[in-house]
């Protein structure tokens, strides 16, 4: 018999007995149901982690200090004594800097899109007659991705260069009890600027006491500096958290803003013990374009001779936690559609008995048993179709369900809402396959006991 | 006739290069040839068929070593008692059951050799089945009741409609194809399963007891047409009938089997 011919029959068959029909296809569609909302509520999780994770810029991030700065876990701290000759203490000594020119080189390795360094320094802020005392953070340009922005009050930074701050919202309750005015106002800086004389113009300083000073101090000098700035928002959370040392800024300005101002930073103060007067970073963050190139790019710094370390294999840590979550709940939720299964086993039995002289007709009139086979497992793939399709919807609805009701809970506690289930293409897809694999495993006896019927007592049963 | 001869008549028949043939006489090939004919004309040929079912430790031969012989386009009314093995035996004739010894050949193909799918191709094209209780399905309207072979058979669908309205008309139910069976009476139910048996265009029908449920004058009408469709389409039929004076009108032949043998063989005038 062809396909078409089949499918009508099944289908037609399937219309007959609506009621039992009907009631074993909800039942396969409430197993891919549960199956979808557990399996999606892995997949969602897991995105909701990844998302957060690579906006949290960890992943797709190198992070890179000079060899003779880096205190790694476990490492032993660079032993700076005159009597130190041994090879490590040499190498440390003469590891390179991580100053202008590495920032450049490292800018311009393949797949790098930024390479920015980690600008904080103490301030005192002016404001409303009072001084406050706290930590400034400069933020790259990336920052802005970072989900951090989310739902703040006001607007990120207008450009990378502008004269704004944003405020971290306990720092800005300091400032006023009702943060939200503070949007659009100024306030004064005060820092530390950091100013490095040249040899030429030390010996060019006519005033005898400031060239002594400078001598002593190879140049460098820390003079202090006032910084107008305009509240452009306030924030939540704290968008710097997170490796390298970045957290715990209150004030915020743009990167290159930060720069600009030349403000005094503890590197200063090794650097000036050092005796070099040049101006290096303690910290590097290089980021690249995707994830996948964090290793390669590592490689090549490692290789420039300057020590990088990433999360790439934490994440890939994490990721086998989700797998085997996603294992987990599949299975869980396959136990519904186990026990469809033995529904469509039991609809198809009796589908049996009572078309008992039917299928007899069908042989008499010269269907091959395998005619019979095909008819009763096209009945219970097209259960298993419909079904899945039924199911994979019923799934999505109680995932999003899953989503508005965890929305509605976290915006009661002032948090933004999350979706924690997701159901992607290739979920729904491999649901509705799996429900017709399983409808036809089930319908594998009952397609079978009905081939092996004996025409002859098949038309002689009433 | 000698097995052995009608081997030789077939090898002669088909040029088939046997010695012993080539050399007889030119009467003794003539000879050999007319009984290849003769037998050819035998379209059905049962030797010593036998059936046996198995009842807890007792074994009941429902046929016990019938030989019959079947001419093409012969009307064959098969007779007896309830139990007398005569629908036994029909099943056995039309490919629905296997004989438990002997040979059934049909159209030179010995029915006991063909495995499951050649028996399901043999029901599909060469035979046609009509039931005493119809067997029309009843979810199904008349005209997809009698397409149901031609979509058993792969026949495509642009033929199909016309197939099924000749079949319908040849019954005389083109006016009631889209009625389910439960909508027809117990004559237009079985003149619809006779559609269907010949919509395959079957070379026989085989009918179980065709009238069984019918009263006398619908009976009467389905063995008119089933003698009108054996006279115009050359048809063989063999019917399975408990009735002899219906038997006695209709067929050209009748058979009467008794504790599953043949009792009495016998052609009608």
């Amino acid at each position: 018999m062809k396909l078409r011919d089949l499918s009508d029959l099944a289908v037609r068959n399937l219309r007959e007995a609506i009621l039992r029909n009907s009631l074993t296809t909800v039942g396969v569609a409430v197993g891919v149901a549960s199956l979808v909302a557990m399996v999606s509520l892995g997949v969602g999780l897991q995105l909701l982690a990844s998302q957060r994770l690579t906006k949290s810029g960890l992943f797709d991030a190198v992070f890179v200090t000079s060899r003779r700065d880096f205190r790694g876990p476990g490492g032993a701290a660079p032993r700076r004594n005159a009597g130190q000759q041994s090879g490590q203490a040499a190498q440390s000594e003469n590891a390179k800097p991580l100053d202008e020119d590495a920032r450049a080189a490292l800018a311009k390795l393949p797949d790098v899109n930024e390479v920015y360094p980690q600008v904080r320094f103490l301030t005192e802020v002016h404001f409303g007659g009072n001084t406050y005392t706290t930590n400034v953070l400069g933020l790259p340009q990336s920052s802005r991705g970072s989900g951090a922005f989310d739902g703040m009050t006001g607007a990120y930074f207008s450009s990378p260069m502008v004269n704004e701050a944003i405020l971290q919202v306990e720092f800005a309750k300091d400032l006023s009890p009702n943060p939200k005015e503070l949007v659009g106002k100024d306030m004064v800086l005060r820092y530390g600027e950091r100013k490095a004389a040249s040899a030429e113009e030390i010996a060019n300083e006519k005033d005898i006491d400031k060239q002594m000073d400078e001598m002593l101090t190879g140049g460098v000098t820390i003079v202090p500096r006032e910084k107008k700035l305009r509240i452009a928002g306030i924030i939540e959370s704290d968008p710097s958290a997170g490796v390298g040392g970045f957290g715990g800024g209150r004030v915020f300005l743009p990167l290159g803003t930060a720069e600009q101002l030349h403000p005094a930073q503890p590197s200063d103060v090794q650097e000036l013990v050092r005796g070099s007067g040049k101006q290096s970073y303690t910290a590097l963050t290089v980021k690249v374009k995707s994830p996948k190139d964090v290793l390669k790019v590592e490689a090549a710094i490692k290789k420039m001779g300057f020590t990088a370390f990433s999360l790439l294999d934490a994440a890939q840590g994490l990721r086998l936690v989700f797998r085997v979550f996603d294992i987990f709940l599949a299975l869980f939720g396959s136990l519904a559609l186990a026990v469809a299964s033995l529904g469509i086993i039991n609809t198809l039995v009796m589908a049996i008995l009572e078309r008992r002289r039917e299928i007899g007709v069908f042989k008499a009139l010269g269907a091959t048993d395998s005619d019979v086979k095909r008819l009763f497992f096209a009945e219970a793939g097209a259960m298993g179709l419909f079904g899945g399709v039924l199911g994979v919807a019923l799934g999505w609805f109680i995932g999003q369900a899953l989503n508005w009701g965890t929305t509605i809970y976290l915006r009661r506690q002032e948090l933004p809402g999350v979706n924690i289930s997701s159901v992607p293409w290739w979920l729904a897809l491999l649901a509705i396959l799996f429900s017709v694999l399983v409808s036809l495993a089930a319908g594998l006896y009952p397609a079978a006991r009905a081939a092996q019927l004996n025409p002859v007592e098949a038309l002689r049963y009433e | 006739m000698p097995r052995a001869l009608l081997d030789e008549a077939r090898g002669f028949y088909f040029g088939a290069e046997i010695q012993a043939v080539k050399d007889t006489s030119l009467l003794k090939r003539i000879t050999i040839v007319l009984t290849f004919m003769a037998d050819q004309a035998k379209l059905i040929q049962a030797e010593n068929v036998s059936r046996q079912y198995v009842l807890g430790e007792t074994a009941i031969r429902a046929v016990n070593d019938v030989s019959l012989a079947v001419q093409a386009g012969e009307f064959l009314a098969l007779l007896g008692s309830s139990g007398s093995g005569k629908s036994t035996l029909l099943s056995m004739l039309a490919g629905l059951d296997r004989p438990t010894s002997g040979a059934i050949h049909v159209s030179g193909q010995n029915l006991a050799e063909l495995d499951s799918v050649e028996l399901a191709r043999y029901r599909r094209e060469t035979v046609g089945m009509v039931f005493q209780s119809f067997n029309l399905l009843p979810r199904m309207t008349l005209e997809e009741n009698v397409e149901l072979p031609l979509r058993l058979a792969e026949v495509e669908r642009d033929e199909r409609n016309g197939r099924v309205t000749d079949a319908l008309e040849r019954v005389g139910l083109g006016a009631r194809r889209r009625h389910r069976p439960s909508e027809l009476s117990g004559g237009e139910q079985q003149r619809g399963a006779l559609a269907r048996a010949l919509v395959n265009r079957p070379t026989i029908l085989f009918a179980d007891e065709p009238t069984g449920n019918l009263d006398s004058v619908n009976g009467e009408h389905i063995l008119k047409l089933l003698k009108e469709i054996q006279g115009s389409m050359g048809m063989t039929i063999v019917m399975v009938t408990h009735e002899r004076p219906l038997a006695e009108r209709f067929a050209n032949r009748m058979v009467v089997l008794s504790d599953g043998r043949v009792v009495s063989d016998g052609v009608l005038a």
